[in-house]
């Protein structure tokens, strides 16, 4: 159930993200399929199906249709251990936030072996830039993320969720959830990161030779992967599913607690679009530069100083 | 619990054999990748999460997505993978696959002497044992290996620094 849903969400944000994005460019967007034009996914999931769904003779076959499963399959187990409301969870892992980190390491490969399989020159660039870049942003976003484990004590989210009842974690841990969430936008590569697809240089990146449902499949991971950095910004550093529960009984409580973190994901997801239509495009050499010389020294430091001051509060 | 170790150890042999084998070295290292994953998945069975976790992270999404970096600039084409099987002729794996034979079966003797432990009632390790243990008991041991990355930074930075001579035309300082 939880994985239908996911997948709905995940398809819809591209309308969501399609309509916002001509609200802030002054345009209608996609408003003729159905109600707000909500049916215009399904439009577009039908006619990907019934594209040719072409292998290139010159690509690495097996790898080639490998890749694209990864990226999903990855963003979909990472869902396994969120906590949507207290006890609303596929597995409770003691290190969840650990195991998050792990796949979105192996996500990697699927941008790599996408870029490499394709045996294309833009491909395999696109593919060389995504490596370098989710290898050395993935560092700052584990380290970023330490700030919050040292003041919940806990490598469990839903023990974080609990450690945030006197103060969401926004407030003391205001620089690790700046670098968290750029840090976040790099690992999805979406705008302005998304520089293994720029389309001005590479075509379409690591893309270029999918065609039909695998390119589908790399266009929803995307959206699952935005959706799962949001939701564990909500998690992480808003109080995931804290908010008033308008004195409810015990039973409907969590309906309403999973959609005070729906709020907030969603609210996130919105920043992202916002992000995408305001923001031009880095060089190359400067992400690599902004990375190494200002999110690494800046993580670490916030670390140092949460450290300390978790330890002069003891 | 017991199945599931099986499988993994079953794909960790099968995999390695098959790193070993591969002559294109794509498919090779995505073969290890695969050995590492199932060793991890040994290590939560025998309780170690956090060891089974690290494993993922560190090398199965780090070390190896560098590997295949490094050979996705290569290039490495069909030369190589004819290379590769030329390697496999009798004369040049005879040798070592006799020696570590000798070492299987010195194994093999060891397993069928000593005691054999279930894996399932092995107890869970927490990351905050293993922090603990880390920093009371092997303080000295993290102490010698920050100063061995760090002294590994340093050299990478030496190394890495361009000559101020040799600057690149056109760059603007």
């Amino acid at each position: 159930m939880a994985l239908g849903g996911i997948l709905t969400v995940a398809a819809n944000l591209i309308w969501l993200e399609r309509r916002l994005l001509a609200l802030w460019q002054d345009r209608y967007g996609p408003n003729r399929v159905g109600p707000f034009g909500l049916f215009q996914t399904i439009a577009d999931a039908i006619k990907m199906f019934l594209k040719e769904d072409w292998i290139p003779p010159f690509a690495d076959k097996a790898v080639f249709v490998l890749a694209p499963c990864i990226i999903n399959a990855t963003a979909l187990l990472s869902f396994a251990v969120i906590p949507f409301a207290p006890g609303v969870q596929v597995m409770d892992l003691g290190a969840g936030l650990l195991f998050l980190l792990a796949m979105s390491s192996l996500g990697v490969y699927s941008v790599t072996l996408a870029g490499w399989a394709s045996n294309n020159k833009y491909a395999l660039l696109g593919g060389l830039r995504a490596s370098a870049q989710m290898l050395s942003y993935e560092v700052y976003m584990s380290l970023s993320l330490m700030g919050v484990v040292l003041m919940a004590g806990s490598l469990n989210l839903s023990e974080i969720v609990k450690a945030q009842e006197g103060m969401w974690f926004c407030i003391p841990q205001c620089v690790g959830m700046a670098l968290f969430f750029i840090a976040g936008i790099a690992e999805t590569h979406r705008l302005p990161f998304d520089l293994p697809e720029a389309e001005a240089e590479l075509v379409a990146g690591f893309h270029s030779e999918y065609s039909s449902m695998k390119f589908g499949m790399f266009f929803i991971g995307e959206y699952i992967g935005i959706t799962l950095i949001s939701a564990l910004t909500a998690l992480l550093y808003f109080g995931g599913w804290s908010g008033p529960l308008f004195g409810l009984s015990e039973n409907l409580a969590p309906f309403v607690q999973f959609g005070w973190f729906a709020l907030k994901t969603f609210i996130l997801i919105g920043f992202f679009i916002l992000l995408r239509a305001s923001m031009p495009r880095p060089r190359y050499d400067q992400l690599i530069e902004f990375g190494w010389k200002a999110m690494l020294p800046l993580s670490l430091l916030n670390l140092l100083v949460t450290g300390a001051v978790v330890l002069a509060l003891e | 619990m017991n199945t599931a170790f099986y499988i993994a150890s079953a794909v960790a042999v099968f995999a390695t054999a098959k790193v070993v084998t591969h002559t294109n070295p794509v498919h090779a290292l995505l073969y290890f990748i695969v050995s590492l994953l199932a060793v991890a998945l040994i290590f939560f069975c025998l309780g170690a999460q956090l060891a089974a976790l690290f494993e993922v992270i560190i090398y199965a999404g780090a070390i190896m997505v560098l590997f295949v970096f490094m050979i996705m600039m290569l290039n490495l084409g069909t030369d190589t993978a004819l290379r590769e099987a030329q390697l496999f002729s009798p004369g040049i794996w005879i040798g070592p696959s006799v020696l570590s034979g000798l070492l299987l079966f010195e194994l093999a003797v060891l397993f069928i002497q000593g005691e054999p432990q279930s894996a399932s009632n092995a107890a869970m390790v927490s990351p905050k044992d293993v922090a603990l243990s880390l920093f009371n008991t092997y303080f000295l041991g993290v102490e010698l290996a920050s100063m061995l990355l760090l002294a590994a930074l340093v050299g990478g930075f030496h190394l890495g620094k361009r000559d101020q001579a040799e600057e690149l035309p056109g760059e603007v300082k």
